[in-house]
């Protein structure tokens, strides 16, 4: 059993313009799991997210990844870190002026001193892996809405991280797509022996990939543990959330 | 006794209130069409209403809309204010469940906004503008001008090419436009100051103005105020589109800097190439100038040139290229800080174009004026 802590959320809260998001919540992710973490628009789920990548002060509270503070890292720490880490964002986030090739391609050009040729190679493999080895001249803006979520998760997982964060990987996709980018995402958790966070609505896919889930309403987690034991939970709004979307 | 009637363009003047003793009686409905004029109307006539309760009796009202119900709650809130007890009694099923969904329990806020005095308000604007723009513009500027030294010598930070790209971009491409504006700026600068000179007969002395004027102030300017359109807003354009597409949030985890990433290839594209702009837009408009000698000072070429050799000196030339410096440093920041400034959504992408254009040509002027005391004082 290897129920290794990778990541650790204590007492964050987070507020807007005086508006509170999040007020004082906590959690864990393990190693080599699925973690979900789900809530309503708006509950602030992209909001951690960001915190966790480093993007917003953590302020007040405290976030550990692989054990270390993320507060405390310098500048070359933290881009250290980055390095392990793959990130897969709501809006795509590929670099549009350049081709999805030399966007896979670009982690590896800016943080190895590998010969352009693996680097091309490299690129092209994880293409592959997503089942995107055309496009690697083409530009993001060429390609399909399910193409584009796919070329992103072949940039996140370019240096192999040891950990990917995905927001909302599968929303706008049609359920047979939704399904075989989850079952890529499992697969690659699997290849490459990542710890996956993800964030997503998406009751048929939390079912189908998820080990842990997260679940945030009211500013606050208001369940966290395996997908047994929500499934199991007599809080309401679990029960709510998991039936609403079996029963139509 | 009073009677409102509603004025529209419906033949039946429909009675829809009724004002009685200290009961406002409603009928019918009170929807869209009907509620401003309702609203109005009633605070006119109860502008000296006297008694201590009014009561809102809604039994003959048959409908109501959001818009109506807002109405009678802000009739309600204007008429306590003066201390005037309103009750709103009678209400139907249906129109109590409009005024349950649509009244102000619903919306909490108060749209109250707190009085401020002029110079309160003044205040906090001016301490916003030092706080957010002043010192972050300052911050940036520090920021890249410190990786663009660092960089110098690294260029492993820079994807290949891209300095070379937006040398392109923002130079190159350029050309056309910048040289013929000043082509027809000399022309027409030299062409209205013929009339003058002639009368003088100092018709030679064309080309000392010209010259001068070239050289030192409109090459420079015209050149950075041509760039700052083009490319000052393309430069927010592009940053600000990154933020919004989550681009910018992507590069930072990468692992990337982005005013590295992004802003030194720009600077260095834009510093490299801007000198030899002024000075292709300083001949253009020498150019120009000869062409209107010739036509219309009868002053030949040859001679014109000949003359050329006694009014430029080496401190104009020098002068140009440091003003086109630090105009094209001016391009650059102004258009990364209005680029990263951008709030989400693609309207803001519009609105920090604008400003950047706007922003960086008002700066170019300014910085034209210190320098032109500077080196001509
Ligand atoms: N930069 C910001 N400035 C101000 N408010 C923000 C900002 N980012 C998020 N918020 C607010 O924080 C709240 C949570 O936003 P967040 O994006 O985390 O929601 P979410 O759970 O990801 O929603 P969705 O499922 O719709 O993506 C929202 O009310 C939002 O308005
Ligand atoms: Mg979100």
């Amino acid at each position: 059993m290897d129920l290794e802590k990778i990541l650790e959320v204590t007492g964050l809260s987070v507020s807007f313009n005086g508006k509170p998001v999040l007020s004082d919540i906590s959690f864990t992710v393990y190693n080599e799991k699925i973690t979900v973490i789900l809530g309503g628009s708006g509950s602030g789920k992209t909001t951690i997210l960001k915190h966790i990548l480093g993007l917003y002060p953590v302020e007040p509270g405290k976030i550990s990844l692989l054990g270390r503070d993320i507060a405390t890292l310098d500048e070359d720490e933290q881009k250290r870190l980055y390095l392990k880490m793959g990130v897969f964002y709501q809006k795509g986030g590929l670099l549009s002026s350049l081709t999805v090739g030399e966007n896979v391609a670009l982690p590896l050009e800016q943080h190895t001193n590998l010969p352009d040729e693996i680097i091309k190679e490299i690129a092209l493999q994880k293409l592959s892996l997503v089942n995107l080895k055309d496009t690697y001249h083409m530009y993001p803006s060429q390609l399909s809405g399910g193409m584009l979520k796919r070329a992103a998760l072949a940039r996140a997982i370019v240096m192999d991280p040891q950990m990917l964060f995905c927001d909302e990987p599968g929303s706008g996709l049609d359920p047979v797509s939704l399904a075989s980018l989850d079952k890529l995402i499992t697969d690659l958790k699997e290849q490459l022996q990542m710890s996956v966070v993800m964030v997503t609505h998406e009751v048929s896919s939390i079912l189908r990939i998820a080990d842990r889930i997260i679940f945030l309403e009211d500013q606050k987690v208001i369940f966290e543990g395996t997908i047994s034991d929500a499934l199991a939970s007599d809080k309401e709004s679990i029960i709510n959330f998991f039936n609403k979307s079996k029963g139509h | 006794m009073e009677t409102g009637a509603i004025k529209n363009n419906s033949s039946q003047n429909q009675h829809t209130y009724k004002l009685e003793g200290n009961t406002l009686y409603l009928y019918n409905s009170l929807d869209f069409a009907r509620s401003g004029y309702f609203v109005n109307d009633m605070l006119k006539r109860l502008k000296n209403y006297k008694s201590p309760e009014l009561i809102i009796n809604l039994a003959g009202l048959a409908e109501i809309d959001s818009a109506g119900v807002t109405a009678i709650f802000y009739l309600k809130r204007k008429i306590s204010a003066k201390n005037i007890e309103v009750r709103i009694t009678e209400a139907s099923d249906s129109v109590y469940k409009k005024l349950e969904l649509f009244g102000p329990d619903k919306a909490k806020t108060s749209f109250k906004r707190d009085k401020t005095t002029f110079l309160e308000f003044l205040g906090t604007k001016l301490h916003f503008f030092f706080r957010f723009y002043i010192t972050e513009f300052i911050l940036l500027t520090a920021d890249v001008f410190y990786w663009s030294f660092h960089d110098l010598f690294s260029p492993k930070s820079r994807r290949k090419g891209e300095v070379s790209n937006q040398a392109v971009l923002i130079g190159v491409n350029a050309t056309l436009i910048v040289v013929v504006m000043m082509f027809i700026i000399g022309l027409v600068i030299a062409l209205q100051s013929s009339a003058q000179l002639r009368n003088f007969g100092a018709n030679i002395f064309v080309v000392d103005l010209t010259v001068i004027a070239m050289m030192a102030q409109m090459g420079p300017l015209i050149t950075a105020i041509l760039v700052a359109g083009r490319s000052g807003s393309a430069i927010a354009a592009e940053i600000a589109t990154m933020k919004v597409t989550a681009e910018l949030d992507a590069l930072k985890t990468m692992g990337l800097n982005p005013i590295r990433f992004i802003v030194v290839p720009k600077m260095y594209g834009c510093l490299c190439t801007i000198p030899f702009l002024t000075i292709l837009a300083n001949v253009a408009g020498i150019a120009g100038g000869m062409l209107a000698a010739y036509l219309f000072l009868d002053i030949a070429p040859e001679v014109f040139i000949n003359r050329m050799g006694h009014s430029i000196y080496n401190k104009d030339i020098m002068t140009g290229v440091i003003k086109s410096l630090v105009y094209g440093s001016i391009i650059v920041l102004t258009g990364s800080f209005f680029g990263f400034r951008v709030k989400e959504g693609a309207e803001g992408v519009g609105k920090s174009t604008t400003v950047a254009v706007v922003v960086s040509i008002s700066l170019i002027i300014l910085a034209d004026s210190i320098l032109g005391l500077v080196f001509y004082a």
